[in-house]
């Protein structure tokens, strides 16, 4: 089944100085927060983060059920936001890929990808074993999801008593945490590039298409990058 | 089923369904080959607009705080994660304390 070594290795990159539980943790006491103010009971809450399990998904979820927005609208609004996880898949999934791994591992666990675990994988993927990287990943997305869930469920029971100046600091620490992870990804010249660009274009698509502009701007950055690194690379 | 479950299964099929087609596509494309690379390009820059998007124009309660304050305090932090050999627990607790102060005395 699992490897437990390398599933363990896995989950225990969590109490690195790196850890991505610090960030992952704050932004769900958040989220925790906003569900119980927006309505949602102690299941519920947990039940969100639990299947769901991403933080732009949740918010976008959270503002359309808050103005009443109809079911089909919820998912194209929800789908738009997390139709980055497609290519962030596809950039991790080869990587891990082993003949003799069986597939239902690769469904399950891409349950797990998310923005933090995405990171630290892809930082220590060249460090695991070809043959048990999946197992390794297995452990990181366990350890990240449950870190999720823990915290929904404590910014649930605090949010009576968060002010609002100490939520806005919790809300800057997730956009700071993957600011930095970033800023340590870059390694070679096509990542630099896409960085760097996509920092740049995201935003400015923004002022032309607030929807679109993630998924526009991080396919012109994208491709710009690509270009360059295949040219001097 | 109420209500609220129900939005909650549909975000999460929504969810769900960019990863699956992921691990979908995935199947036939080799880590070593050029589309890979081009994926691999696409999602650092998508990840970077994203996060930039959440700090130049932030959803939810951060877009309570002073853009200007942000920006500080971004900066702030990745000079603390340079200078402390690429430390991830200092700049990240400093930028939350730093943005609540700033953000209740300004």
């Amino acid at each position: 089944m699992i490897n437990s070594k390398y599933f363990f290795q896995g989950l225990r990159s969590l109490k690195n100085f790196d850890s991505p539980a610090i960030a992952l943790g704050c932004s769900f006491i958040a989220i925790g927060a906003l569900l119980k103010n927006i309505g949602f009971n102690i299941e519920q809450s947990i039940l969100s983060t639990v299947l769901t399990y991403a933080l732009p998904g949740q918010l976008v979820m959270a503002e359309s059920f808050l103005i009443g927005a109809s079911l089909i609208n919820i998912f194209l609004a929800v789908w738009l936001v997390n139709a980055r996880l497609y290519p962030m898949t596809v950039a991790l999934m080869p990587q891990l890929k082993e003949e003799s791994q069986p597939k239902w591992k690769y469904y399950l666990s891409c349950h797990f990808l998310a923005v933090s675990s995405w990171l630290i994988m892809k930082d220590r993927i060249e460090t695991v074993e070809q043959k048990y990287r999946i197992d390794f990943w297995i452990g990181i997305g366990t350890g990240t999801w449950m870190t999720a869930i823990i915290a929904t469920i404590a910014g649930y029971l605090l949010s009576d008593y968060l002010n609002q100046d100490m939520v806005i600091g919790l809300a800057i620490v997730n956009p700071v945490y993957f600011t930095c992870m970033m800023v340590g990804a870059m390694k070679n010249k096509s990542i630099g590039t896409a960085v760097i660009l996509g920092s740049i274009l995201g935003p400015l698509f923004f002022i032309v298409s607030p929807e679109w502009s993630i998924l526009f701007g991080g396919l012109l950055a994208g491709t710009i990058a690509f270009i360059i690194g295949e040219k001097y690379e | 089923m109420n209500n609220i479950v129900l939005v909650i299964l549909i975000t999460s099929l929504a969810t769900y369904m960019p990863r699956f087609l992921g691990v979908l596509s995935s199947e036939k494309i080799d880590a070593k080959s050029k589309l890979f690379r081009w994926f691999n390009c696409i999602a650092y820059a998508i990840l970077a607009a994203l996060i930039a998007r959440m700090i130049v124009f932030p959803a939810g309660v951060l877009s309570e705080s002073n853009t200007l304050i942000r920006f500080f305090v971004l900066v702030c932090s990745i000079s603390i994660f340079l200078a402390t050999k690429k430390n991830l627990v200092y700049p990240t607790v400093t930028s939350a304390i730093m943005l609540a102060i700033l953000n209740s005395y300004l």
